[in-house]
């Protein structure tokens, strides 16, 4: 899980490189704009956009892990397992609850 | 080493030496900015969300709303600090030769700070009338 929070927390760095970009083609006018949502909205960006989601809500769960035992709670073996369990299932579902909001929302 | 005669305390005779020259800061500044990345980053889905299939002028108009460009100028700053720390740790937790330990905490930086001033001009840019 500690590695889980290293990937997700790179996937993230790197791709704050294609949030970058999208926001300057916002910023750069309709043509820039349209360009970079079909890119977005093509299966290879749906696919890219997804796994950023899950990235970052996991990296996001994982840190409540850390926010517990920072203050000095949760160090027992049982515990550790139980708050794995808890941060994949819950960012999981979340991750599915985002984009059930999103597609629903369109 | 803890002779009577320096006027210095423990405290200043430690405080800038361990591998890390500035542990604490950094550990504690991580933590601040995983506090405020929890709310920002929760906002920004919220913002991706509904800016999802929008036409231009609609999602242009939404990003140049004065609280939703504050909360993303402030989700950008956090973030760069957060994840320009983190990539430092992991850096320095597997690069372990000084010569490229020290290009890449370099690089680490360079890069945050470019990709935070592309994403700030961009949201200045577009609150500012593009």
């Amino acid at each position: 899980m500690s590695i889980a929070h290293r990937v997700t927390g790179t996937g993230l760095y790197l791709g704050t490189v294609l949030i970058a970009a999208w926001l300057v083609a916002a910023a750069s006018g309709p043509v820039a704009f349209d360009t970079a949502q079909a890119i977005a909205g093509s299966f290879i960006g749906r696919l890219a956009l997804f796994l950023y989601s899950f990235s970052l809500i996991h990296h996001m769960v994982g840190g409540l892990r850390h926010f517990v035992w920072d203050l000095g709670h949760g160090y027992d073996p049982d515990t550790r397992m139980k708050l794995a369990k808890f941060s994949v299932v819950v960012s999981a579902s979340l991750t599915v609850l985002v984009w059930i909001v999103a597609l629903v929302l369109r | 080493m803890l002779s009577n005669s320096s006027m210095r305390t423990p405290l200043g005779r430690v405080r800038g030496l361990g591998s890390a020259k500035s542990g604490t800061g950094h550990f504690w500044l991580q933590r601040v900015t995983a506090v405020s990345n929890l709310v920002l980053a929760i906002i920004f889905i919220g913002v991706v969300i509904a800016l999802a299939g929008r036409p231009y002028p609609a999602a242009i108009a939404l990003l140049a709303n004065p609280c939703v460009a504050i909360l993303m100028l402030l989700f950008i700053l956090s973030a760069c600090i957060h994840m320009r720390l983190g990539m430092q740790v992991i850096i320095e937790d597997y690069v372990h030769a000084e010569f490229p330990k020290i290009l890449a905490v370099m690089g680490n930086t360079f890069f945050a700070i470019a990709v935070g001033a592309a994403s700030v001009y961009a949201v200045l840019k577009l609150s500012f009338g593009g």
